[in-house]
């Protein structure tokens, strides 16, 4: 089949197509760039990190609690190496907050040991179990009522979304290209190479890696026209707590958790505020990421109970996250020799963390079914957007133009510089991801009309109108 | 030293250039005003309706004319005025840490003044159900969209609340051609005071009394609103925006996250009847103390606390000492401000504290210190109305007690 010219969104025959911009698929673009693959990365929606990614807890996990021997904690263990190899060079905040799992009750604390068994069997060699008083020493605001706890040192905080733009910009500035507003409706595979039909024309390349999250087994069915798993999304809501609660705490507290959730988490964020979440339920739509009043109250309660404190601090923000569960906790991803296929889906409640990781992982499989490229000798190291909290934030300097959001400290020059080059923000959720515009305490109570003259021109939904006076 | 800063006011809204004038005509050689946004005088700027300035100027003007008088007066004094200049610190013993569009910089006037203000909360602290879209705002966000960028972010919105605010809204949304489609109360009755209660009908905007938002619809942009009657019915009505009105909560982040004492009950400073605060370098005016009054009350509040500021530079306040804390002991009572009464003899401070009720109340309000019955007194009270009870029931305990303030339905 020779790809029709008119409807051929690209003339290159690409090494692999990445379908779908979430974490995985921006760590997938930069791995395989990085050995030197011509990589296309496809995403349906006009910003990037629209679908799982776009809502999580932002811990980079050890994996001390993951199922032994499964791929999940291989992918998490090498992605976490991998972050903290490389953190530093792109300028990516981490927090090496470490975590308590903490026991409230007689049966948790019966569950401790087994706990430090898995984790230590994980390699979490330095997971320790504490008893009341040194977790009372160390976090004096937690309630009383916890009652021992394992120590997992190794549990950071890092930041969601400036993560993932770094990796995809990496792959960006060393030649993969990227397709955004495009979305993979069907295909066909002939003679060793794809023919990806999208809504913007017809993509030609060897390899399709299908990171596609939440609708991963649509986009399986769509090209290939079967899925070995079907999403079904679960829903966690989550309370974000004025920054002035960030101090209360200095590990992320987990609970012990249950097989179907990690449960209900109580830590910073790099953007110095305190989260608390997520909920956990499992829901048909995969797109509506609602809140619900009964869930927040609920999740109020939760906090105060683990930080008394809570009850007097005032919510800055609350929003939900959508985790792309399948019938197993394992992560799905299925090599298809035959057809130049990898599925890499069911990335659940873990992705953040194992991106990295999962990206060796499937680069590794693709190199075994005999793949040959030259990895770049020099790559280029692009600079992560620097909003965490302890960074030195633009903020601090001259020239930076005015304050636009004056609860996060967000400069003129920062919107400005978000709005351009490949992936510049088409929409305030975007924006928001890049800049933290507007999510600071007063939601865009004094920034909001400043937004919608810095940003006209700029969004598929402008954020206003021009009033017409007769 | 010459360079050095007598009085900083945090925030250029009404109250604190009343502060800085009053200072001025005081004799007070160096006040500097710091305002975050490009432009002095607070939220009058995006006000676009009268009346303003009828207690300060004995005119009616609308927002921007009073903020503007306010601001070229203050000027006129000898008032330095910086605007885009944001405190991002504020620490112990008054020093402040600015950010400017040329960097940071710290300054150390010897008072300060917190005159920060209030907003409206957002649809995060209102834990309402739905997903997030685009068109939901809050009237302040409105008011400077429509006012200072000539835009509108809806056409048909459904305005959530009737305080005097909400109406306020309805007059934006007049003024920029916007129709909102409806608005909505939970009470059976209009918070804001008669008879702007008529207003809505008047400009035919139907109000729903009774009604409560019980989610908001729509992914990318509002596409309507769901709301539960009296009788538990739910129905949807069909918007492109909400307005969440009122519900306002002060500008305090500084202090909640510096070392200020904040007072879980107004959410602002704690402050003595000087507005003085836990740390006696800062002073608080105008509607950070407390949500909310008018622009022409919270002018008030810092002329008075100007003189209150003089005093203690010219060491006439007498310093923190014996208190009597007072704290609204029933769920009724929403809050009371001032919470502590210095009882030390010095300059005269607020005549009354100012205190509000979370729902209609009628019956008696008791002062108890302990099993004892200090006094009582008569309440008529409905939400958002201010209530006001002279300090000299509060001091004439005397002695350095805890007055817990209590409601007895009648
Ligand atoms: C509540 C919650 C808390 C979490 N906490 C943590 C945590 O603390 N630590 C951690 O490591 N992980 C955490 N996670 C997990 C992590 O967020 C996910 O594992 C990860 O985001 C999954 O990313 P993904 O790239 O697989 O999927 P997605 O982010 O869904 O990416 C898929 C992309 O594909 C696009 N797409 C879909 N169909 C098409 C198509 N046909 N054509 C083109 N593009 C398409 C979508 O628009 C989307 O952008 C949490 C998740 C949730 C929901
Ligand atoms: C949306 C809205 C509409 C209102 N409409 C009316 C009305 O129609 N009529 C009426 O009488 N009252 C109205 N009010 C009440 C209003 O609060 C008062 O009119 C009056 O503005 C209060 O004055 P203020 O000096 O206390 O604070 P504000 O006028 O709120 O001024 C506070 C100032 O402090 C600045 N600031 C805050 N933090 C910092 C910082 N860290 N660094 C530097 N600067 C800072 C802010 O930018 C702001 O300019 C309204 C309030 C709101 C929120």
């Amino acid at each position: 089949m020779m790809p029709d010219r008119k409807s051929s969104l690209s003339s290159t025959l690409f090494d692999v197509v990445v379908i779908g911009a979430g974490v995985v698929g921006c760590a997938m673009a930069r791995r395989f760039t990085l050995e030197g693959a011509r990589v296309a990365l496809v995403e349906k929606a006009c910003d990037i990190l629209d679908g799982a990614s776009k809502a999580n807890s932002a811990i980079l996990h050890t994996g001390f609690d993951a199922p032994v021997g499964s791929i999940e904690l291989d992918c998490i263990r090498k992605g976490a190496e991998e972050y903290r190899q490389i953190h530093q060079d792109m300028r990516l905040p981490l927090d090496a907050a470490g975590a308590y799992v903490v026991a409230w009750n007689d049966v948790e604390v019966a569950r401790l040991d087994t706990l430090l068994e898995q984790a230590h069997r994980n390699g979490i060699s330095n997971a320790t179990l504490v008893g009341q008083t040194v977790l009372r020493d160390n976090e004096p605001h937690l309630s009383d009522r916890a009652l021992a706890a394992i120590s997992v040192p190794g549990e950071a905080l890092i930041d969601p979304w400036s993560a993932p733009y770094a990796y995809l910009k990496q792959a960006l500035q060393n030649g993969a290209e990227v397709f955004l507003k495009c979305e993979v409706t069907g295909g066909g595979f002939a003679g060793g190479e794809w023919q990806l039909e999208t809504s913007r024309g017809v993509l030609n390349c060897r390899q399709v890696i299908n990171c596609a999250g939440l609708y991963g087994d649509y986009v399986d069915q769509a090209v290939l026209g079967l899925s070995d798993f079907l999403i079904t999304p679960r829903k966690g809501q989550f309370l974000i707590f004025d920054k002035a609660a960030a101090s209360l705490l200095q590990a992320i507290i987990l609970p012990v958790p249950t097989a179907r959730t990690k449960g209900v988490v109580v830590c910073r964020t790099i953007f110095g505020n305190l989260l608390v979440g997520p909920t956990a339920d499992e829901q048909q739509s995969r797109d509506e990421a609602s809140t619900d009043t009964a869930s927040l109250e609920g999740l109020m309660q939760a906090a105060i109970r683990i930080i008394p404190t809570l009850a007097d601090m005032p919510i800055t923000a609350t929003y939900a996250g959508l985790r792309p569960a399948t019938e197993q906790k394992e992560y799905r991803i299925i090599p298809r020799p035959d057809s130049n296929w990898i599925t890499v889906g069911g990335i659940r409640s873990t992705g953040l963390s194992a991106a990295l990781g999962i990206a060796q992982h499937v680069f590794a499989q693709y190199r075994d079914w005999g793949a040959a490229h030259e990895p770049l000798p020099d790559p280029r190291v692009p600079q992560a957007n620097i909003l965490a909290e302890q960074s030195a934030r633009a903020w601090r300097e001259g020239g930076q133009g005015d304050m636009i959001c004056h609860c996060e400290l967000v400069r003129e020059a920062e919107i400005r510089q978000a709005l351009t080059g490949p992936l510049a923000a088409r929409s305030l959720a975007g924006l928001k991801r890049q800049t933290r515009v507007t999510m600071g305490r007063c939601q865009g109570f004094y920034c909001s009309a400043r937004l919608t003259e810095l940003t006209d021109g700029h969004f598929d939904i402008p954020l206003a109108k021009d009033i017409k006076h007769d | 030293m010459t360079d050095q800063i007598d009085v900083a006011i945090i925030g250029s809204g009404p109250s604190s250039l009343s502060a800085a004038i009053e200072l001025k005509a005081l004799g007070i050689a160096r006040v500097v005003v710091l305002e975050r946004d490009p432009e002095a005088g607070g939220i009058p700027r995006h006000c676009g309706h009268p009346p303003f300035g009828i207690r300060e100027f004995k005119r009616v003007l609308t927002g921007p004319q009073y903020a503007r008088k306010l601001v070229a007066t203050a000027r006129l004094v000898g008032v330095e005025i910086r605007t885009s200049t944001t405190v991002v610190e504020a620490r112990p013993d008054g020093k402040l840490l600015l950010a400017t569009k040329d960097g940071v910089a710290e300054i150390a006037p010897r008072r300060v003044i917190y005159a920060t203000g209030v907003r409206e909360t957002p649809r995060s602290c209102r834990f309402i159900t739905g997903p997030r879209p685009l068109g939901v705002v809050n009237t302040g966000a409105l008011q400077s969209t429509v006012y200072l960028q000539d835009r509108t972010p809806f056409e048909r919105p459904v305005i959530i609340g009737t305080e005097l605010v909400s109406f306020s809204a309805i007059m934006t949304c007049r003024h920029a051609g916007i129709k909102p489609v409806a608005m909505i109360e939970a009470n059976e009755g209009v918070t804001a005071r008669w008879p702007t209660g008529l207003f809505p009908r008047i400009v035919g905007v139907p109000l729903h009394l009774g009604t409560r938002l019980s989610a908001i619809l729509g992914n990318r942009s509002v596409t309507g609103v769901e709301v539960v009657d009296r009788a538990g019915n739910h129905r949807v009505i069909n918007c492109d925006g909400v307005i969440l009105s009122g519900q306002f909560t002060p500008e305090v982040a500084l202090a909640r996250c510096g070392h200020l004492a904040v007072d879980a009950a107004t959410k602002g400073p704690v402050v003595d009847q000087y507005g003085r605060c836990s740390d006696p370098c800062y002073f608080a005016t105008g509607n950070v103390l407390r949500p909310v009054e008018t622009a022409g009350w919270s002018w008030n509040e810092g002329r008075q606390t100007a003189r209150w500021v003089a005093a203690d530079l010219a060491g006439d306040l007498a310093p923190v000492g014996a208190e009597i804390e007072v704290v609204a002991a029933d769920p009724v009572i929403r809050y009371v401000v001032p919470q502590r009464l210095s009882l030390a003899a010095g300059s005269a401070g607020m005549k009354h504290l100012q205190l509000r009720v979370t729902r209609r109340a009628k019956g008696t309000l008791v002062a108890m210190c302990g099993d004892q019955t200090l006094w009582k007194m008569p309440l008529n009270a409905r939400p958002e109305r201010r209530i006001l009870v002279p300090v000299g029931k509060f001091t004439a305990a005397g002695k350095p007690v805890k007055i817990e303030l209590k409601f007895i339905a009648e």
